[in-house]
């Protein structure tokens, strides 16, 4: 059994994030990459499945410009065994994303497509959800807790939901998307980043896969949000009453 | 983010209610025979009556068993070290209504601070090691208002202590006795900053962490890196000459700080507040008031050299067999010649480039035992073992340059090669800031989870790198299985932290730990104090690290700069030298 892993770089979790002068976008110039935390977790899971006896390879994935191999790197050197990057200097969307998945799916055949939820740069929550539209496959979204049965090829997926817990049981082949408490990712350690450097990474184009990037997306603006404003010392109860009435307008 | 933690620990201990302090304090009762043979006979000539520090504080212990849920382990921290027992000077006047009302009229009466709760406060260090019993705490908000307290102070010979963030470990920044305490926290503004040079003033009582921040947002860090950073202040910070994380690649505050505001004990303001960075006119004295803890002068403004925020910031965690191979790897990285010939083959000229390039990225180097290490994975929550199985040494090295990928790839060669010839046995690799801060938080939060494992013993020590842990193993010898004796520092900068941690404070320990530390220190030309000072701890130890006769430099020194000596009494000089 086979596992495919998506995996994103975005701006480092703990950048503190500008906006561009001109406001297109965020600025990522000399800034900060990394993985996805979501991704990580995703990553982290497919290799303890793999390494429980039920699966014989990981995948991982990346879309985006060429420094997505770094990223790819770190996710080899994790454990990957060995990586896809799909070459795109244009902007991918979640459902450009979800084609180009659809297309490796059918070049790779894996048995488990995990993800991380979302993205923290642009939050989107949305790739998994329509890769597994795309693919008609079961999916379990928001994944706490992920057993594989290999015999009956099913995975059974707990699921944090407003109500407490749900229980999905998936045929196999499925999606998966990971959230932050199934698992704590582990290090690059440095055997592992040395052997990742000789672990093959094998590029495709979107042209190769025959997928058209477009969107029906435009992004007008991207703003800060607004600044909080300093708060004020009142004197009196009064005072504060008179402001919650007329200024706040709350009571 | 990492950091949170600690910091709310330390909040919480900084403002914990007064309760907290009022337990009774064990007074130490030390054999006079293990003060150091410079000053045994001062403090046996004393005669009459000898003080304890808490002297003051152990008339209130009513209250407060059981007071806020704190384990009793910390409770119980109320114990100060060497030099555990100085008479009041009754030289020193004592504070009457007069002088408060006089304080009120130059600062207000908002800035005179008689309020019990914020004075105990104020009266206790951080640790719970040194209380002194102040009634007064002033808070002024300029150079004027601090020259003219202590003109007045000097009229009255009022003995006064300049406190800034209080983070301090050898009791410097506390009263001993009745000592008014001049906080610095109101002045806390950013003065200038010069986005071309770099050139930073500011006001003495911005707290460090705010500094880091306006700097980042201009593109700009301080020099200066240090655990204590969320409530440590500048002014505190340039008076002792703290060292801190990353003196190993931008050097001491003696270089990097280019001018100060001082205010002298006759409150005379010496303005030295230079923003150049050459100055070759006479004495630098701005070097007196560095690392002189408040004895010589309150600083009032500082002038810093910040270098440019490099992008790429690479942390490695290692593990080492033995400490040997940990600083010979240390070696290594300095001279890293070495390694690319071996690696290269590469010679004469291109050599020295590579040094040159290798040896610019090194932004820290530090090291843990595995007793620290166990320690903080025992005491601080959400911290783990970056590696599968625990090893005796730990290294921290972190590179910071302008280019990621040639400083990835510069460090993966460099622990390539280490890998190779077996010098560490494995590592890890931070692959993004969050996995950065949890390595640094295994080294940083060492003093924390020693504060939560029970009392403990701290010496900064300066030793020969070679040397460096034949302390501690030493000392683990010596006490046996009474205390946990662990190490860890700056490797790069020759600086152990000997840290001994027992379940409470027990006088057996501390004979059993002084003065073997220091006479072992000084016996290989070390310094007892590498960069926390000496304070009150240590006042009495300086000759273990000082001549004589530098030592009585100075005191005259310190005699022509306040005659009345009523800047910071009782610290930094041994008290033979300084009645």
């Amino acid at each position: 059994m086979k596992i495919m892993v998506a995996i994103k770089r975005v701006v480092d979790y703990a950048v503190k994030i500008r906006v561009k002068p001109d406001k297109t976008g965020v600025e990522t110039q000399n800034v900060k990459m990394s993985m996805n935390p979501f991704c990580e977790i995703a990553l982290e899971e497919a290799l303890r499945i793999k390494e429980s006896g039920f699966a014989s390879e990981v995948v991982a994935v990346s879309m985006g410009p060429s420094q997505c191999v770094d990223t790819l790197r770190t996710g080899l050197a994790m454990g990957a065994d060995r990586g896809i990057h799909v070459d795109s200097t244009a902007t991918l969307f979640p459902l450009s994303v979800a084609k180009l998945l659809k297309a490796l799916v059918e070049v790779e055949k894996p048995t488990l497509l995990i993800l991380g939820k979302q993205a923290i740069d642009d939050d989107c929550n949305q790739t998994g959800q329509m890769i597994a539209g795309l693919l008609n496959w079961p999916q379990g979204t928001f994944a706490s807790k992920v057993i594989v049965d290999k015999e009956k090829q099913v995975a059974t997926v707990d699921r944090e939901i407003d109500d407490g817990i749900e229980t999905l049981s998936l045929d196999l082949p499925a999606v998966i998307t990971t959230d932050l408490r199934l698992n704590q990712p582990r290090y690059a350690t440095l055997p592992n980043i040395m052997k990742a450097k000789s672990k093959p990474i094998k590029k495709y184009t979107p042209q190769d896969l025959k997928v058209e990037i477009k969107s029906d997306l435009e992004i007008i603006q991207v703003t800060e949000p607004p600044k909080r404003k300093a708060g004020v010392m009142v004197s009196s109860v009064d005072e504060l009453i008179n402001k919650l009435k007329n200024e706040a307008n709350v009571i | 983010m990492v950091n949170c933690n600690w910091k709310a620990t330390f909040r919480f201990i900084t403002h914990s209610p007064k309760s907290f302090f009022q337990r009774r304090c064990i007074p130490p009762s030390r054999n006079p025979t293990f003060l150091p043979s410079a000053s045994t006979s001062e403090f046996l000539c004393l005669g009459q009556r000898v003080f304890p520090f808490f002297n003051s504080l152990s008339n209130r212990v009513d209250i407060t068993e059981g007071c806020i849920g704190m384990p009793s382990a910390v409770l119980r921290k109320c114990y100060g070290s060497t030099a555990g027992l100085v008479q009041r000077n009754p030289k020193y006047s004592t504070l009457n209504d007069e002088d408060v009302s006089y304080f009120e009229g130059i600062l207000g009466k908002k800035n005179v601070i008689q309020d019990e709760e914020r004075l105990v406060a104020a009266n206790t260090d951080w640790m719970h090691k040194y209380k002194g019993s102040s009634k007064l705490l002033l808070q002024p908000r300029s150079t004027h208002e601090v020259s003219q307290i202590l003109k007045y102070c000097n009229s009255r010979c009022l003995a006064v202590v300049p406190q800034g963030g209080n983070t301090g470990l050898v009791g410097g920044s506390v009263p001993v006795f009745d000592e008014v305490i001049i906080s610095l926290s109101s002045m806390n503004n950013i003065v200038s900053f010069d986005k071309v040079s770099g050139i930073l003033v500011c006001e003495a009582g911005c707290i460090l962490e705010n500094i880091i921040t306006f700097l980042d947002n201009e593109g700009f860090i301080m020099p200066l890196d240090l655990g204590a950073k969320g409530s440590c202040q500048i002014g505190g910070n340039v008076s002792t000459n703290a060292g801190g994380l990353r003196l190993v690649r931008y050097g001491s505050l003696h270089g990097n700080v280019l001018g100060l505001e001082a205010v002298l004990a006759n409150g005379t303001v010496i303005d030295m507040l230079k923003t150049v960075l050459k100055d070759n006119t006479g004495y630098d004295l701005k070097h007196l008031f560095i690392g002189s803890e408040g004895s010589l002068g309150i600083v009032t403004k500082v002038s810093i050299l910040t270098p440019p925020k490099l992008s790429s910031v690479n942390v490695a965690f290692l593990a080492c067999k033995d400490y040997i191979i940990c600083c010979w790897t240390d070696q290594n990285c300095f001279n890293t010649c070495d390694v690319l010939m071996e690696l290269k083959r590469l010679e004469g000229k291109l050599l020295q480039e590579a040094k040159r390039k290798l040896g610019e990225i090194l932004s820290a180097f530090e090291f843990l035992d595995i007793q620290s290490m166990n320690l903080v994975l025992n005491h601080l929550e959400g911290t783990r073992n970056p590696l599968p199985t625990m090893h005796n040494f730990y290294v921290l090295i972190e590179t910071t340059g302008s280019d990621e990928a040639f400083d990835k790839q510069k460090l993966e060669a460099f622990l390539l090669h280490a890998m190779e010839n077996e010098l560490i046995s494995d590592g890890v690799l931070a692959q993004d800031i969050n996995q950065s801060s949890s390595f640094w938080h295994l080294r940083e939060g060492i003093p924390e989870a020693l504060m939560r494992a029970g009392a403990v013993y701290k010496y900064d020590l300066s030793i020969p790198v070679d040397k460096l842990y034949n302390l501690v193993e030493e000392m683990r010898t010596r006490l046996g299985n009474v205390a946990n004796v662990v190490g860890y520092g700056h490797l790069g900068d020759g600086n152990l932290h000997l840290n001994i941690s027992a379940p409470q404070y027990d006088d057996k320990i501390l004979s059993q730990i002084e003065p073997y530390v220091y006479e072992w220190t000084s016996k290989h030309r070390g310094s007892i104090s590498a960069e926390h000072g000496l304070g009150l701890m240590k006042a009495n130890e300086i000759l273990y690290s000082q001549s004589r006769e530098t030592v009585q430099l100075m005191a005259s020194i310190k005699n022509l700069m306040d005659p009345h000596k009523i800047l910071n009494p009782y610290k930094v000089l041994p008290h033979s030298f300084s009645s």
